[in-house]
C-alpha cells in the first residue's frame, strides 16, 4: 500500500517543480535543469559516507554549482547550457564513484518507501516557499527575457534575480531527488512545462498548467510504481511523458493556437 | 528651448571586448527636447543607450536632471516564445489601468486578451510605448522607434509622441535612420560614428554638407560645447 506521505511529497514537489521549470523553459536552460541535478550526486554520496542527510548534501553541492556557472556565465557570456553541458557531467561520474554500491540504484532513481512525516512536512514548506519566492521574482524575469534593456529601464538587476532563481531551483531539485533520483529529476522540471506551453494563451495559465502536471506526473508515477514495486523516478517520467502525448493530441484534434 | 538639463553627458567612452565603441561623446539636452540619435550602422547608438541605461561599463560621466523616471522602448524585443498577453504585460507596471493606457496609443482594449507574439509591428509597437509611458516618465528613450510599421503607422506613431511629448512635457532621445523623421518630428540631432561628428539643428540632415559629414567619413570628431545646440 503506498505511503501518504509519499503522495504528499509528490503533490508538493510536483507542484513547485512543474512552477519552477515553466521559467527554465521560457528561459530556454531545459538542458540546465537536467545537467543541473546531476551535480547533486556527489553530494548526495557525501551525506551517505558521512553520515549526514544526504539532501543537504544534495543542495549545498547544487546550489554552490549553480552560483559558480552563474558567476562565470556573467564574465564569459556563455550560455547557461554551455557550461553546464561542459562541467556538470563530471559531477555525474564522480558522483557514480563516490555512492556505495547498495545505495546507487536509490540516488539514481528515487525511493518514496521511507518517506517520514517531518520530511513530508518540510517538502511541503520548501515547496510552497519556492513558490510564493518565485511568483515574487516572476514577473521581473520574464520582463528580462522579453527585453535586458526593458527591464533595466524598470530598474530590475537580472544577474540577482537569476540567483536568487537559481536558489530556488537547486531547492526543489534536492527534493525531486527523492522521487526521481538524481538522473531523471530533471524530467520533472521541464517536461511539464514543455506540456503546458503548447496548450497556455497567457502566463496565468501556463504557470498554472505547469504546476498541475508537474503534480500530477509525480503522484501518478508514485502510484504506479508502488503498484508494480518499481523504482518511482522511471515511473514518473513515463506518466509525465503520457501527459505530454495527451495535450499533444488534444491541440492537435481542437486545433488549438495560443492567440 | 529653455529650462534645466535633463541629461548632460561628458567625455563618455565604451569599450567592449577590446574595441572602442563610443569615445569622448559628449552632449546635453533640456526638458521637453526631442533629441534624435543618427549615424550609420555600427555607429555605437544603441550602445549609447545601454549607457545611459547602465548596461555597458563606461568611462565618463552620465548625469541625469535630478531624481528622473526613464521610460524605454526597445528595438528588438523576444516575444514569440512567450505565452504572454498584452493585458499581461501591461499589468506588469501598475502605474495606471492597462486599458487606459492602450487608449493613449490608440489601440483597443480587445487588444488586452491577445497574446503579445501574435501582434503585428505596429501593434507590438504601440504596445510598448504604452508600456514606457504609463507611469509618466520624464524622459524616453526609443530605439528606431518604427521597426517593422507600415508607412501609416509610421506616421501616427510618431503624431503620438509629438502629442505625449508636448502634453507630458517629456523629453524624448530616438535612434533613428529616417532623415524626414529626424527634419519633422526632432528638436536637435546628435550624429554618432564612434564618437559625436555633429551636434545641432535637427533640419540640418537635409544639408547635403552635414549629411556627408555623419554618412561619408568626411566629419571629423567633435567635443561639442553644452548648452551649444539647444541653448
Amino acid at each position: 500500500m503506498v505511503d501518504a506521505f509519499s503522495v504528499i511529497v509528490g503533490v508538493a514537489v510536483g507542484l513547485a517543480a512543474g512552477y519552477l521549470g515553466a521559467i527554465m523553459v521560457l528561459e530556454k536552460m531545459a538542458l540546465v535543469g537536467d545537467a543541473l541535478s546531476h551535480v547533486a550526486l556527489p553530494g548526495l554520496a557525501l551525506g551517505i559516507l558521512y553520515g549526514f542527510n544526504p539532501f543537504l548534501g544534495a543542495f549545498v553541492f547544487l546550489f554552490s554549482s549553480a552560483l559558480i556557472i552563474w558567476y562565470i556565465q556573467r564574465f564569459t557570456k556563455l550560455s547557461f547550457d554551455t557550461l553546464v553541458g561542459a562541467t556538470f557531467t563530471l559531477a555525474l561520474a564522480i558522483g557514480i564513484l563516490l555512492v556505495p554500491q547498495p545505495d546507487l540504484l536509490e540516488a539514481l532513481f528515487g525511493d518514496v518507501s521511507k518517506i517520514t512525516g517531518l520530511e513530508a512536512a518540510i517538502a511541503v514548506v520548501v515547496s510552497m516557499t519556492s513558490i510564493v519566492l518565485t511568483t515574487l521574482i516572476r514577473k521581473r524575469i520574464v520582463l528580462g527575457l522579453i527585453s535586458e534593456e526593458l527591464a533595466a529601464s524598470f530598474g530590475v538587476n537580472i544577474a540577482v534575480v537569476n540567483l536568487a532563481y537559481l536558489l530556488l531551483v537547486s531547492l526543489v531539485v534536492a527534493m525531486g531527488i527523492r522521487i526521481t533520483g538524481t538522473l531523471l529529476v530533471g524530467f520533472l522540471v521541464v517536461t511539464p512545462a514543455a506540456a503546458a506551453k503548447t496548450i497556455s494563451p497567457n502566463l496565468s495559465r501556463y504557470f498554472m498548467l505547469s504546476s498541475a502536471f508537474g503534480s500530477l506526473s509525480a503522484v501518478a508515477g508514485i502510484l504506479v510504481s508502488d503498484f508494480l514495486s518499481q523504482p518511482p523516478g522511471p515511473m514518473v517520467v513515463l506518466s509525465g511523458v503520457s501527459i505530454f502525448i495527451v495535450v499533444l493530441v488534444v491541440r492537435w484534434m481542437t486545433k488549438y493556437s495560443p492567440i | 528651448m529653455s529650462g534645466e538639463y535633463i541629461l548632460t553627458v561628458s567625455d563618455l567612452s565604451v569599450t567592449l571586448q577590446g574595441q572602442p565603441i563610443l569615445s569622448g561623446v559628449s552632449f546635453a539636452i533640456r526638458r521637453g527636447t526631442t533629441l534624435a540619435v543618427v549615424g550609420p550602422n555600427g555607429a555605437g547608438k544603441s550602445v549609447l543607450f545601454r549607457a545611459l541605461l547602465g548596461l555597458v561599463p563606461h568611462t565618463g560621466s552620465i548625469e541625469w536632471g535630478g531624481k528622473v523616471k526613464i521610460g524605454y522602448v526597445p528595438q528588438i524585443v523576444s516575444v514569440r516564445d512567450i505565452p504572454i498577453s498584452v493585458g499581461e504585460f501591461l499589468s506588469m507596471r501598475r502605474a495606471s489601468s492597462p486599458s487606459e493606457a492602450l487608449r493613449s496609443v490608440g489601440l483597443d482594449a480587445a487588444v488586452m486578451k491577445k497574446n503579445l507574439g501574435v501582434l503585428s509591428g505596429g501593434q507590438l509597437r504601440r504596445v510598448l510605448i504604452a508600456w514606457a509611458v504609463m507611469d509618466r516618465p520624464d524622459i524616453l528613450l526609443f530605439d528606431e522607434p518604427t521597426t517593422g510599421v507600415d508607412l501609416d503607422s509610421e506616421e501616427a506613431i510618431y503624431d503620438m509622441l509629438r502629442r505625449l511629448t508636448r502634453e507630458e512635457r517629456m523629453t524624448l532621445i530616438m535612434i533613428s535612420h529616417e532623415r524626414h523623421i529626424v527634419n519633422d518630428y526632432s528638436d536637435i540631432m546628435l550624429a554618432l560614428d564612434g564618437c559625436v561628428k555633429y551636434f545641432g539643428d535637427s533640419h540640418e540632415i537635409m544639408n547635403p554638407d552635414i549629411q556627408k559629414v555623419i554618412y561619408r567619413e568626411e566629419g571629423l570628431c567633435i567635443v561639442p560645447t553644452v548648452g551649444e545646440a539647444d541653448g
